[in-house]
C-alpha cells in the first residue's frame, strides 16, 4: 500500500513541481549561483573578461584604498542614515497628521505619494532642473533682491550629497507615510479612549504609546529604506552623474563603473560583494528578530 | 455658550468629515471620535495649513517642469523658473517627442517609448503568469522542498542587484539573448519574481480550502483549478500585481542600461541620454517635455488605480 501511494503521491504533485520549476531555477541559478559566482570571482584578477586567477584580497586592498571608494562610502552613509532619519521622522508625522479624521485625505495622500511612482531618473532630473543656480531656486531668490543668496547643492562638491538627498526624500516619504498609516489605522481604538481618559496629552500618547506599538512597522520601513539606498544609483545618474568630479559617487555606481566602463570586472565584483555584506548586516538580525519570533 | 452655534455651523460646514465631531458634541459621554476639541478651528488650521504647505512643496517638481515645458528657452534664460509661460509653446514637445538627438538617432524620445512598450508587455505577462503559478503551487500545492525555495527568493529580493548583475550577462550571452529585448524581459521576469510570487502565494491562500477541496474531490487537476477557479477568482490581486509590474519596468534604468544596446534603450535610459548629453546647447524645456513624457505612463496608472497602488506598494512592504 505504501508502495502505491508513495510514487501515485509524488506523479500526483508533479505539475507543482514543474509549474515551480522557474521559481526553483531562480532561485538556485540567479540567487544562489550568480551570488556566489560573484563572490568567489572577487577573489581573481577579472579584467575584461572573467578569470580564474586566483589573487585572495588584493581587489579589497585596492577598493579600501581607492579614493572614489571611499567617497562612495561616506556618501551612501550621509545619504542613508539622513534619509532614514527624515523619511521616518517626516513620513511619521504627515501620517499622523492624515489619520486625524481630516477631510481630503485621499488627496493629501495622492499628492503626497505621487512621486514614488515616478522613476529616480524623472526624480533626478526634475529637481536637477530646480536646484540648477543659474535658473532653479537661487536665481529666483537672488532676483528678489538677496544678491549674495547661495544655493547649489549640485555644483558644490561639499553638500552636492545634501542636493541628492532632498530629491531622495521627495521621491520616498510619501511610501514610508503610507506605512505609517496603515500602521496607525491599525492600533486600537481602544488605546486613545484609554489614554484620553488617563488624561495623557495627544502627543505623548503617539511617543509613548503608539510608536511603541508600531515597532514591526518601524522594523519594515527601516529595511525598506535600507535596502532601497543600498541600491542608489538611478538617481545619482540623472541628478548628478556622480560629480562635481567624483563628489556625489555611490557603490552601485561604483560597480557598475568599473565593470561596464573601466572594464575592471574584479573590481566591480569586490565592491558588489562589499554590498551584499553591508545588506547582510541590516537584514540578517532583522529576518532573524521577525521570522525566528514568529515561530515561537 | 458662543462656541456652540461656531461647532455646529462648522460641522455643517465641513460635512461628514466633522460628524464625529459633532456626534461627541452631542453625547458629551459618548467614548466615540476624538478628544473634544476647545478650538477646534485653531486645530484646523494647523492640520491643514501643514497638509497643504507640504502638498504644495510635493507638487512644486511637477508644476516647474510643466511650465519650464512650455516656455520657449529666451524666456527661460530672462524668466522665473516659478512663473507661468507668458507665451505658450508646444514646440518643446513636439522635438522632445519627434526630433530630440541621442547620439546618431534624433528621432526623438518616441524611439524610447515604443522600445518601453516593447519590454513592458511581454514582461508583465511572461512575469506575472509565471509568479501566479508559483503563488499558486506555492498556496495549495506544497511538496517538499517547496517552502525552502520561496524563503530563498524572499531572503534573494535583498540582494543588491549589482551582486548577480555579471553571472546573468554571462548566462544571456550564453543563451544569445544578451543586448536583446528579449533578455531584459527574461531579467525583468526574474527579479519581479520574488515580489509577486509572495503577493500570489498570500492571496491564494487566503481563498477558502473548502472550494479547492471541492474541485479536487470533482477531480479537478492542478490547471484546471488554477484557470477555472484561482484566476476567476483573484482578478484583483493581478490587478494589483500589473499596477506593481507596470510602474516598476517602466521607471527600470540600470537594467535596461546593461542588457540592452543604444538602439533598443528603454525610454528612462534614453531620456536621461538627451538630458544629461554634453554636446549641444542645453534645451531645458525639450528636457523637461522629455521627462515629463517619460513619467506619464506610471503617473497615469498612478492616479487611475487610487487605492489599488497603494495596496501594491503595501504588499511589497508587509511580509507575511
Amino acid at each position: 500500500m505504501a508502495a502505491v501511494t508513495g510514487p501515485a503521491r509524488w506523479h500526483r504533485n508533479i505539475s507543482a513541481k514543474i509549474a515551480a520549476i522557474p521559481m526553483i531555477a531562480t532561485a538556485l541559478v540567479i540567487f544562489i549561483g550568480g551570488t556566489t559566482w560573484t563572490v568567489v570571482y572577487s577573489f581573481t584578477n577579472s579584467k575584461l573578461l572573467p578569470r580564474e586567477k586566483f589573487i585572495g584580497l588584493a581587489q579589497y586592498e585596492r577598493l579600501w584604498s581607492s579614493n572614489k571608494w571611499l567617497i562612495s562610502i561616506e556618501n551612501l552613509a550621509i545619504y542613508g542614515i539622513l534619509s532614514l532619519i527624515f523619511a521616518l521622522v517626516i513620513g511619521f508625522i504627515l501620517a499622523t497628521l492624515l489619520d486625524q479624521k481630516i477631510r481630503y485625505e485621499d488627496t493629501f495622500r495622492t499628492v503626497l505619494l505621487y512621486p514614488f511612482a515616478l522613476s529616480f531618473i524623472v526624480t533626478g532630473l526634475a529637481w536637477q532642473w530646480i536646484l540648477n543656480p543659474d535658473f532653479g531656486i537661487q536665481h529666483v531668490v537672488r532676483s528678489l533682491g538677496f544678491e549674495n543668496f547661495s544655493f547649489d547643492p549640485l555644483y558644490n562638491p561639499d553638500i552636492v550629497i545634501y542636493g541628492v538627498l532632498i530629491a531622495g526624500l521627495w521621491h520616498e516619504t510619501g511610501l514610508i507615510m503610507c506605512l505609517m498609516l496603515a500602521g496607525l489605522r491599525g492600533i486600537d481604538e481602544d488605546i486613545w479612549k484609554a489614554s484620553r481618559i488617563d488624561g495623557i496629552p495627544m502627543w505623548k500618547t503617539y511617543i509613548f504609546i503608539v510608536i511603541p506599538m508600531m515597532r514591526g512597522i518601524f522594523i519594515t520601513a527601516i529595511v525598506l529604506i535600507t535596502s532601497g539606498i543600498i541600491k542608489v544609483y538611478d538617481l545619482i545618474v540623472a541628478q548628478t552623474g556622480g560629480g562635481p568630479g567624483i563628489s556625489s559617487e555611490v557603490p552601485a555606481k561604483y560597480v557598475y563603473d568599473a565593470m561596464f566602463l573601466s572594464q575592471n570586472l574584479g573590481q566591480g565584483f569586490a565592491a558588489s560583494t562589499m554590498m551584499l555584506l553591508t545588506v547582510i548586516i541590516v537584514v540578517v538580525p532583522w529576518a532573524y528578530l521577525e521570522f525566528g519570533g514568529k515561530r515561537k | 455658550m458662543t462656541k456652540a452655534p461656531q461647532l455646529i455651523k462648522h460641522s455643517m460646514k465641513y460635512g461628514e468629515a466633522q460628524s464625529s465631531t459633532g456626534a461627541a458634541e452631542r453625547e458629551p459621554g459618548s467614548p466615540y471620535g476624538r478628544k473634544p476639541r476647545k478650538i477646534l478651528s485653531r486645530r484646523n488650521i494647523f492640520i491643514y495649513g501643514t497638509l497643504i504647505m507640504v502638498s504644495l512643496y510635493y507638487l512644486l517638481p511637477l508644476y516647474v517642469m510643466v511650465v519650464t515645458s512650455l516656455k520657449g528657452m529666451p524666456e527661460i534664460r530672462i524668466g522665473n523658473i516659478f512663473a507661468p509661460p507668458v507665451e505658450v509653446t508646444f514646440q518643446p514637445w513636439v522635438k522632445a517627442w519627434a526630433e530630440a538627438c541621442t547620439g546618431l538617432n534624433c528621432d526623438g524620445l518616441s524611439r524610447g517609448f515604443f522600445n518601453s512598450v516593447k519590454i513592458l508587455i511581454p514582461s508583465v505577462i511572461l512575469s506575472i503568469a509565471i509568479a501566479s503559478v508559483n503563488g499558486y503551487a506555492l498556496a495549495n500545492w506544497r511538496f517538499k522542498g517547496s517552502e525552502t525555495f520561496f524563503a530563498i527568493l524572499i531572503v534573494g529580493a535583498f540582494i543588491p542587484y549589482q551582486v548577480m548583475i555579471y553571472p546573468i550577462v554571462i548566462l544571456l550571452r550564453e543563451i544569445g539573448l544578451y543586448g536583446s529585448l528579449s533578455g531584459l524581459v527574461l531579467v525583468h521576469t526574474i527579479f519581479g519574481m520574488p515580489i509577486l510570487t509572495l503577493l500570489f502565494r498570500n492571496y491564494f491562500g487566503s481563498v477558502p480550502q473548502e472550494l479547492f477541496k471541492a474541485a479536487r474531490v470533482d477531480g479537478a487537476g492542478f490547471w484546471s483549478i488554477y484557470f477555472r477557479i484561482m484566476v476567476p477568482m483573484s482578478l484583483p490581486i493581478f490587478v494589483v500585481a500589473m499596477i506593481l509590474q507596470v510602474t516598476g519596468i517602466w521607471n527600470d534604468f540600470l537594467f535596461g542600461v546593461i542588457y540592452t544596446k543604444p538602439d533598443l534603450y528603454p525610454m528612462t535610459v534614453q531620456l536621461n541620454n538627451i538630458v544629461n548629453s554634453t554636446q549641444g546647447v542645453k534645451e531645458y524645456n525639450v528636457n523637461m517635455a522629455a521627462t515629463i513624457l517619460t513619467g506619464l505612463v506610471p503617473l497615469t496608472i498612478y492616479f487611475l488605480s487610487g487605492k489599488l497602488f497603494v495596496r501594491g506598494i503595501a504588499a511589497g512592504a508587509v511580509k507575511g
